[in-house]
């Protein structure tokens, strides 16, 4: 499913990053654990299609990334991955539902009982008409993860989902993660630096 | 859900900020628009009431107010001419027609005009009720006048002496209103109609009565009547460059051309309206300014929201299209406000011009300018979105987020 090999990537010629190699099979979850500055983020942003390697090469779902514009990328992004970010980001000029439908026009898609059921599942349908400001922290986190499978995608790539975290909420949140991965039949890749989350996934590898 | 209601959206999200580029331009618009339209509104009746009057003859003095007072009934006489001299003029080879005028009296604010019956076939008037007048001191009455008079046919005027209200009042001097004429968007429609012998004869009593030190006698020795002023058609055109001049230099009247004095007149407003039109283009330059500085700023505010968007698969272009989208509601609800505005505006300015010269200017058509003007706002929109779209377009995601 993702193969990866030899990837480097710099910034401005001045921070290198060199990325061990992944080999993720289907139905896999896997979890990058690596301290801070060694190019966790930089190394989702590549495997999302949000940045370009330098060289080596990333194969998604038998798809080689370095050859696809960056236009074709956001067209695999949209079609593949749903991403779920350490801070969560919504547009606020919207509500949570308009959030999701905004999502699934995108990718054109239009979808209402999905999100529906989403929501339902995530425990947050009873805010569907909020504006994502007027959310706790913990419906936030849970609105983000709906917008990040609004559109059943394949993989989802979770930043740090954890960090802010309490050992109660944390527990909760990854295995809430995992449940919509495999309930949505999407793989789950997660990187952080919280070396709690070690004990919930059988494949880890360590940056 | 789309980008075009996702635009909406985030502008009302930021109701302040997008309500003052807003109703700057619809200040800016509003003015312009209104500008026009009554430059328009007010040339096309003055053209309106010019028709099929070449010349006008009446005293010596300036020529705007002998054409104000005798076609626009809205000035103070020049003073009067003697009947002799102005047949005189009539019996010219090159007059086609002449029409005498008579001031000397209003009812209520509303000038009483003596004058011979060509002068309702001028203003192709209509009888509504009633009929034409056949002997003195019977008068047809303008639609201005008795709908805010409430006359009705077979009522009494009571005349004052003068053009205003303030005049002392003849006793006497009742006229019987023997019909009232349909609205004809003309100056018809603000004056009481009747025949020169009226206007003669309440003078005459007049005189009697109160000017005693006036020598009777010698007064009434001779044909003394006068006239206020005639309105002259020529039998060519031609004739309207020699004969005034013929006039202003050979007798002691005076010959002025309306459509001179008129398009004389435009040219000192057209001053006003210039200095006023560069005002209001102003306006909405900056309103263009606030516009571009407000989509900047929540364009930065809303960099996480836009990196969302993109990593949720929207094109680069689809974000830009959406800035654009912002900025073009705007400019375009800033034009249709700013139209609505100056409509408002002309409603008001012609309910105060109908109290004080009662001229009615009522019409609600877009003028070709104003097709201009959406061009322009959609100009304006394009413009001020054009950098902060730029800059949404080459927006890093990557780095956005990773600062986060």
């Amino acid at each position: 499913m993702l193969i990866t090999k030899e990837v480097e990537f710099n910034y401005d010629n001045q921070i290198f990053f060199k990325f061990q190699n992944i080999d993720l099979k289907s139905n896999e979850n896997l979890l990058i654990i690596g301290n801070s500055g060694v190019g966790k983020t930089t190394l989702m942003h590549l495997l999302a299609g949000l940045l370009k390697s330098n060289s080596g090469s990333i194969k998604l779902f038998d798809q080689e990334l370095s050859q696809l514009s960056s236009h074709q990328l956001d067209r695999f992004r949209k079609n593949n991955i749903g991403i779920v970010f350490q801070r969560s980001h919504f547009v606020n000029s919207l509500t949570v539902k308009e959030n999701l439908q905004l999502a699934q026009y995108i990718a054109n898609k239009k979808d209402n009982n999905r999100i529906e059921s989403i929501l339902k599942k995530l425990n947050i349908f009873d805010k569907s008409n909020k504006k994502t400001n007027q959310l706790s922290q913990g419906e936030k986190q849970r609105a983000s993860i709906a917008l990040a499978i609004v559109n059943s995608p394949k993989l989802i790539l979770a930043d740090e989902p954890t960090s802010s975290l309490d050992d109660t909420n944390c527990s909760k949140v990854i295995k809430l993660l995992k449940k919509q991965a495999t309930d949505f039949g999407a793989q789950l890749i997660v990187i952080t630096h919280d070396s709690r989350l070690k004990e919930h996934f059988k494949k880890s590898i360590e940056l | 859900m789309n980008i075009f209601k996702l635009s909406i959206k985030n502008i009302f999200n930021k109701p302040l900020s997008s309500f003052i580029s807003l109703s700057l331009l619809i200040l800016g618009i509003g003015i312009i628009s209104l500008l026009l339209q009554l430059n328009t509104l007010i040339k096309d009746q003055m053209d309106n009431n010019l028709r099929g009057i070449d010349m006008v003859v009446g005293a010596k003095g300036s020529p705007l107010q002998l054409i104000l007072s005798s076609v626009y009934h809205i000035d103070s006489p020049t003073g009067n001419i003697s009947l002799e001299d102005a047949e005189n003029i009539s019996k010219n080879r090159m007059v086609g027609s002449s029409i005498k005028i008579l001031y000397g009296d209003n009812h209520k604010g509303f000038r009483i005009v003596g004058t011979e019956k060509k002068f309702i076939e001028l203003y192709k008037g209509v009888i509504k009720e009633g009929k034409e007048w056949n002997s003195p001191y019977e008068v047809l009455v303008g639609s201005k006048v008795y709908e805010k008079l409430k006359i009705n046919l077979g009522d009494n005027l009571v005349s004052s002496h003068g053009l205003r209200e303030t005049g002392q009042s003849h006793d006497e001097g009742t006229f019987k209103v023997v019909g009232l004429l349909e609205p004809s968007n003309s100056v018809i429609d603000q004056l009481i109609i009747t025949s020169p012998e009226s206007v003669w004869d309440i003078h005459d009593t007049h005189n009697h009565k109160n000017d005693d030190e006036h020598d009777h006698e010698n007064e009434h020795a001779h044909d003394d009547r006068e006239i206020t002023a005639m309105l002259i058609k020529f039998k060519s055109p031609m004739n309207i460059i020699q004969f005034p001049r013929q006039i202003n230099e050979n007798t002691n009247l005076q010959a002025a051309v309306p459509s001179y004095e008129i398009s004389r007149l435009f040219k000192l407003f057209g001053f006003g309206i210039e200095t006023l039109s560069y005002l209001a283009y102003l306006i909405i330059i900056v309103s263009g300014f606030s516009l571009f500085i407000n989509l900047f700023n929540s364009m930065r505010e809303r960099k996480y929201e836009m990196a969302l968007i993109r990593t949720l698969g929207a094109s680069r272009f689809q974000l830009s299209t959406m800035i654009i989208f912002e900025s073009l509601v705007l400019t375009i609800s800033g034009f249709v406000l700013g139209l609505l505005f100056s409509r408002f505006g002309v409603m008001f300015v012609s309910s105060l011009m109908e109290e004080s010269i009662n001229y009615n200017l009522n019409s609600f058509k877009i003028l070709n300018e104003e097709y201009w003007l959406l061009g322009l706002s959609i100009l304006i929109g394009i413009i001020s979105s054009l950098i902060p779209a730029v800059q949404v377009y080459k927006m890093n995601i990557s780095k956005i987020l990773a600062d986060a």
